[in-house]
């Protein structure tokens, strides 16, 4: 434990304020129980997700970059953020900024135009929440906190896109033993077999669920969604651990509509993995908000005396 | 995975000759080496700058054909018909018919970024995709596709209000291309999740239906906003000829 992020600024997105919703509920429980205090954003926007940046993307970096500045203002140097898209766009609006003088331009007019402090490159960073635990509390920390083991429980540790690409906005990743892999991401693989959970080889850990997509393209999404529910079983998995609330809402929606639509049954459940570690440090499953994921895990929970 | 270049030859283009020896060997029938010789005229010399010139496409001049894109593509794992590294070619060659043939697939490029990181070149072949999307819909070769109308749904609320609503969205978006809500997979989830009763989480959804979720004090950043999108459009316009005023 380094002591790192024990206090930072929390942006939790449009997402997790409704579909995503037991991703923030059992992120706050999280930090709670590990004693890291979160301070949300003030009147914090959207930022962008996925799709403002195919009318502009440098409005998609403005919108951003907002968010970047509200927690400068607040006396922030670092803000975490645990939606995939969200950490995603921060964190390319931090290299856009430091790198292209056509995007500073545009985020210093149209924030002077609606009257906010203009976000200075390299002033405010951002992590992601398997970061933020991993940095604050570790392996290590977590093994000595641990009240409840996951041991038992099959997990395949599903990243998706947005957390390792592409590569030249995450200058922090592949930097070596103890940094995370934009090539194999393992950070929620440590996190949670320090929780006492077997992490099952999952080749698909950053294969793409066809998310941006989820409504407009159905069919292309429930076949990859079906593509990643299959190969978790077929690697033993009992649950899929999840770091994003579109991944996580796709999956959930689409291995319904594989059924329905497909006639193609899976059994996998999806659980997101800071559920996984609240339930691992005895919060009970409903605490971490089991009952508002789509994907109902309680069986199996209840099989394994979590929750 | 390697590309299927061979998939690129249409079989009308194949010349099967029923009885022909080379040099002693007999080579009739169907062989595929034999792609009968044409001579193409109407390239379009301006399609490589006019995609260059929308977001997304500035750097495709860099592309050196190796494919990477195409290799690492997850739409492309689902059809093979969708080849960004043949697309690219085809552009940068001004082959403007041959491009148009795939013209209601492009759309479905899902932003993995796998081709992104990828590419030796960064030739941002993600952006490249999104690029000749609008392209063929500005030009009027599409109609708008359905990705496109869910990108102006959802950014339109961002506008509106600084955050989004996703029931606002879902239901617009349904709206927008004519389908029902009530799909039995979407009755299925409703139906599961209503058994477990989170009431909290049901509360919410209501409430967020009910009063916008919102940004106070958004006005001047929407209005900044819709001055420079309009300038950046009318721009896009201008680039590739079209006329003011004009559709779309």
């Amino acid at each position: 434990m380094s002591g790192k992020h024990r206090k930072v600024a929390y942006y939790p997105g449009c997402a997790l304020e409704e579909t995503g919703h037991a991703y923030n509920r059992s992120t706050k429980e999280l930090g709670k129980a590990l004693g890291l205090e979160l301070v949300e954003l003030e009147n914090w926007n959207c930022c962008g997700a996925m799709e403002v940046k195919n009318l502009d993307p440098k409005l998609q970096t403005y919108l951003s970059a907002r968010n970047l500045a509200i927690a400068g203002k607040m006396g922030f140097d670092t803000v975490m953020a645990p939606c995939n898209g969200c950490y995603h766009n921060l964190k390319k609006a931090e290299y856009d900024l430091g790198h292209d003088a056509g995007s500073r331009e545009v985020v210093e007019r149209l924030s002077q135009k609606a009257g906010h402090e203009t976000y200075e490159a390299g002033g405010v960073s951002t992590i992601h929440a398997l970061d933020w635990i991993k940095e604050a509390i570790g392996e290590d920390g977590l093994k000595n906190r641990v009240e409840n083991s996951l041991k038992g429980l099959k997990i395949a540790n599903y990243y998706g896109c947005m957390y390792t690409r592409p590569r030249h906005i995450f200058p922090e990743k592949d930097k070596g033993p103890g940094s995370e892999s934009t090539s194999k991401p393992h950070f929620m693989d440590d996190l949670l077999a320090a929780a006492g959970a077997d992490c099952v080889e999952f080749p698909l850990r950053t294969a793409c669920c066809g998310g941006a997509h989820t409504l407009s393209d159905s069919d292309i999404s429930t076949k990859l969604v079906l593509n990643l529910l299959t190969t978790a079983e077929a690697c033993g998995a009992e649950v899929i651990a999840t770091e994003c609330p579109t991944c996580h809402t796709g999956l959930e929606m689409h291995q319904v509509r594989a059924e329905k639509v497909f006639g193609r049954k899976t059994r996998v459940k999806i659980l997101y993995f800071t559920q996984l570690l609240g339930m691992a440090l005895g919060l009970s499953a409903r605490r971490v908000g089991v009952q508002e994921n789509l994907s109902d895990a309680s069986d199996l929970l209840r099989q394994k005396g979590l929750g | 995975m390697p590309i299927h270049e061979k998939s690129l030859i249409r079989p009308e283009n194949l010349a099967i000759h029923e009885d022909l020896t080379i040099e002693g060997v007999d080579v009739s029938g169907h062989w595929s080496t034999f792609i009968k010789s044409r001579a193409v005229t109407d390239y379009n010399e301006a399609m490589e700058q006019e995609i260059a010139a929308l977001p997304g496409g500035e750097y495709i001049h860099r592309c050196w054909q190796c494919g990477s894109c195409t290799n690492s593509c997850t739409v492309n794992a689902v059809n093979p018909d969708f080849n960004p590294r043949y697309w690219i070619y085809l552009i940068r060659l001004g082959m403007e018919e041959e491009l148009l043939r795939d013209k209601d697939i492009v759309w479905q490029c899902v932003s993995c970024n796998k081709c992104t990181y990828a590419c030796p070149r960064d030739v941002n072949p993600e952006g490249v995709m999104k690029a000749t999307a609008h392209w063929l819909e500005l030009k009027g070769h599409t109609d708008q596709k359905p990705s496109m109308a869910f990108d102006e749904i959802f950014s339109a609320q961002v506008f509106a209000t600084g955050k989004i609503e996703e029931g606002r969205i879902i239901r617009q978006f349904f709206a927008r291309t004519g389908q029902s809500l009530f799909q039995d997979w979407l009755l299925a989830l409703a139906r599961g999740l209503a058994k477990r009763l989170p009431v909290g989480l049901l509360a919410r959804l209501g409430f967020a239906a009910l009063f916008r979720p919102r940004t106070s004090g958004w006005g001047r950043a929407q209005a900044a906003m819709a001055e420079y999108l309009g300038e950046q459009q009318a721009a896009r316009r201008s680039a590739l000829g079209i006329e003011e005023g004009a559709k779309r």
